[in-house]
């Protein structure tokens, strides 16, 4: 049983990575434009300058 | 650079007669010194117009970003330079054939895009913290402590207290507060069991954590939270985009005005127009404000104030509304009431009051909610007393057993029951291109028995189309004329011609009045009766136009606007299902009852103004009836909003599909028996969700109170009670055969 000892804050800490990845997608406006995120993939142009958001 | 480029553009605009004006005043500043301007862009319907909007801006070498939202078409706008350049801006995007309107920063706390992104970061604390405890639980659920050793069992809990304490402190806020606020203000929602249930069990389950008991309730705590969430998130959603649109409505009032001075011209925004102050308004452009032509002839789309969508002639001493469209020449324009007391103003603010009443309108969800709240808190105590008082258990034991009732009455499924169904209809409708803008509107068309129609646009197809059988030859004549103007007659008449044109030289248009042209050496004219028509002819209820080419007697063309296709088999189904149909309309009483005739309506009114049309509904109300209002012109939004529930055609003018609950799109009129259909189904999923959450109720409750339920059983008969309504309210996807 003292496997647990590490697995569990092993598997909390991938855990809390996961979330801080949400966290991360959510700060950064990711689901403001849920429509026009699904458009945008379609259009070929260069995408260089538009990465100010 | 900028500065080059600045005075570059400006030389070369200026020279436009339209080029945008006075967008500084709406600039705010942004950090780094840089200026940033809120537009709301009108005709964005593919990536492709994305690409093209946002590239041709940074294009510009001071334009630091430029980001349309495709969702709210709001384009963010960032630039280095003066203020006076988002005129240029703005004149570019312009030029690219979109619509441009200033967005009010101060309209912006209006949205409520935080408070939603604000759940959802709640949701996904929540739904880690859920994920991380369950792996821990489930150990604790299948082995006995025996068999796990009561270090390890410490172990556990200890983690799951580690992840569940700091997730409640976090997610729970929606709820902590809501809950606060409602106690506060002497009364009590359903957030109050939910917080206390949330904390209670927190509480007891560090008690027992600190005492080395045998339970704790950390999974049931934040499971509740997590399932609550969900349902809260999906219901602002829904509520967001119909507050949204309240906003854009107000930014169509904010705009810019050209007044004519001693010595030139000014511009000034619309709400600092005055009384007697000279405005010019450019073809294209819409008044700013009520007044009275002083100079110019023009024509006037006044489809927003009449919903009629043929043009009216304009002349000196005419009256015109704020928002209606100028369409063929420069006009100027006395202004006789300011901005704020203009009619479109008054359209509004009619709309503010209708939408207030709306809002009285109690949901089913709340009603539940007022049923549920006392009685889960009369339960709870009435458990822990009559454990703890009565039958003497120690007081550990009672309060568990009190919180596990609070828990396991579980307002997961009546969170769930409603928000689900919502979304899983407005989703099917949005398939068939019908957009439901606001959360509870299905809730409401289920309980419609009378449906208002507007005529124009919303029964029949709102564009003139020729009537009858002409001499091919005059007809020639005439669409070989019409072919030189946009006018709307002339569009219809020289779409219904197929063979060759006939050259015409020196085209004049006259406004308001009509064409006139050489065709073969004759001078042809095309108008209106009074311009070039035979006075003498008897009137007629169709639109005329009237060719008079030399040497000829004049000929009459007629239009009439026809019914939609479907429109009268629709209308009959709606009226099979016991709905009472009525049809209001700004146009003669002789062309409505024509359409009522051919479309199976009894009860038709003409000549209704929109202060009529809202009044009418008003009284309908006081009757009790239920009201489905279907309109698609401006004079149709106060009538749109104060029905409990309202529908317009995606061809409707924009202020219209703002104030409308439901937009459909397409040429059909069906879609508004396909809404109420789906409407009536939703309805009855809720409630039978409703029935679910009580059955469960009824056999959970009385066991909970027994002190039979360990906290496994709670957390699976919470989680199994939340995906059985869900489930059901799926059903509305499978049911459809059609």
């Amino acid at each position: 049983m003292d496997i647990l000892i590490y697995l569990i804050p092993v598997a909390l800490f991938l855990g809390l990575i996961g979330l801080a990845g949400f966290i991360w997608s959510l700060k950064s406006g990711q689901y403001d434009d849920l429509d026009g995120a699904a458009r945008r993939i379609l259009s070929d142009a260069d995408e260089d300058n538009t990465e100010n958001s | 650079m900028g500065h080059a480029q600045l005075s570059d553009d400006s030389g070369n605009y200026s020279a436009v007669e339209n080029a945008a004006q006075g967008y500084e005043a709406l600039v705010q500043k942004a950090p780094d010194d840089l200026n940033r301007l809120e537009l709301l862009i009108s005709g964005v319907h593919c990536g492709g117009c994305i690409q093209k909007i946002e590239s041709t801006l940074l294009e510009e070498d001071d334009v630091d970003a430029a980001r349309l939202n495709f969702s709210t078409r709001r384009l963010s706008l960032t630039w280095n330079g003066p203020a006076q350049r988002a005129n240029d801006l703005v004149t570019k995007i312009e030029a690219l054939g979109y619509g441009v309107q200033g967005f009010d920063p101060a309209l912006e706390k209006l949205q409520s895009r935080d408070e939603e992104k604000f759940l959802l970061l709640c949701m996904g604390v929540a739904g880690f913290a859920m994920g991380n405890i369950m792996l821990l639980s489930v150990g604790l659920w299948i082995t006995s402590s025996e068999e796990m050793g009561l270090s390890t069992r410490s172990f556990l809990h200890w983690f799951s207290a580690l992840i569940a304490l700091p997730t409640i402190l976090f997610s729970g806020r929606p709820f902590f507060r809501s809950a606060c606020g409602a106690l506060k203000n002497g009364h009590t929602n359903m957030d109050v069991p939910i917080s206390l249930a949330v904390i209670l069990a927190g509480a007891m389950s560090v008690h027992e954590l600190l005492t080395h008991g045998e339970h704790v309730y950390f999974d049931s705590a934040v499971m509740l939270l997590f399932f609550l969430l969900i349902g809260r998130y999906l219901d602002t959603r829904a509520r967001r985009s119909a507050r949204s649109t309240a906003t854009d409505l107000l930014s169509t009032l904010t705009g810019f005005a050209t007044v004519i001075e001693e010595g030139g011209t000014r511009k000034l925004p619309i709400s600092a127009l005055r009384p007697s102050m000279i405005v010019r308004v450019n073809a294209g452009d819409k008044f700013p404000a009520d007044g009275i032509v002083k100079d110019g002839r023009s024509e006037v789309d006044t489809a927003l104030v009449t919903g009629e969508t043929l043009p009216r002639a304009l002349e000196p001493g005419d009256e015109v509304y704020a928002g209606t469209l100028n369409l063929s020449a420069p006009v100027s324009v006395e202004v006789s009431k300011a901005a704020e007391e203009s009619l479109l103003s008054d359209i509004v603010r009619l709309m503010e009051k209708a939408g207030q009443g709306q809002a009285r309108y109690v949901r089913l969800a709340d009603k539940a909610a007022k049923l549920y709240t006392p009685a889960v808190h009369l339960l709870a105590a009435l458990a822990f007393i009559l454990w703890w008082g009565l039958w003497g258990a120690p007081w550990q034991d009672a309060l568990l057993i009190a919180v596990t009732v609070l828990i396991i009455t579980c307002p997961c499924a009546l969170g769930l029951a409603v928000p689900v169904v919502q979304v899983l209809a407005t989703g099917r409708l949005m398939k068939k291109a019908i957009l439901v803008k606001s959360g509870d509107a299905l809730e409401r068309l289920a309980e419609v028995n009378t449906i208002i129609l507007d005529k124009t646009g919303t029964l029949t197809t709102g564009k003139a189309t020729l009537k009858g059988v002409y001499d091919p030859q005059a007809l020639q004549l005439a669409a070989s004329l019409a072919a030189h103007s946009t006018h709307a007659l002339s569009r219809a008449l020289s779409d219904s011609h197929q063979g060759a044109l006939l050259d015409v030289e020196n085209v004049r248009e006259y406004p308001g009045q009509g064409l006139e042209g050489v065709i073969e050496g004759r001078q042809v004219k095309l108008g209106s009766r009074d311009w070039c028509g035979d006075q003498n002819a008897a009137p007629s209820s169709d639109i005329e136009l009237w060719l008079a080419a030399a040497g000829q007697a004049p000929v009459c063309f007629y239009f009439t606007d026809a019914l939609k296709k479907d429109a009268a088999a629709t209308v009959e189904k709606l009226q099979s299902n016991g709905l009472e149909i009525h049809l209001l309309s700004g146009d003669r009483q002789e062309v409505v009852d024509l359409i009522a005739g051919q479309s199976g309506i009894e009860t038709a009114l003409g000549d209704q103004k929109p202060d009529q049309k809202f009044a009418y509904i008003e009284t309908l109300k006081k009757q009790g009836k239920h009201i489905l209002m279907v309109g698609d012109g401006l004079n149709d939004a106060p009538a749109l909003a104060g029905a409990d529930i309202s529908m317009a055609p995606g061809t409707a003018i924009d202020m219209a599909q703002n104030a409308a609950d439901i937009v459909f799109m397409g040429e059909e009129f069906a879609p508004v028996l396909e809404s109420y259909d789906t409407a009536r189904r939703s309805g009855l999923l809720v409630r039978q969700n409703f029935a679910l959450a009580v059955i469960y109720n009824i056999i959970a409750v009385p066991l909970a109170f027994a002190g039979y339920v360990t906290p496994m059983i709670a957390a699976l008969a919470m989680s199994g009670s939340s995906l059985v309504v869900i489930a059901n309210s799926f059903r509305l996807n499978r049911k459809q055969g059609a």
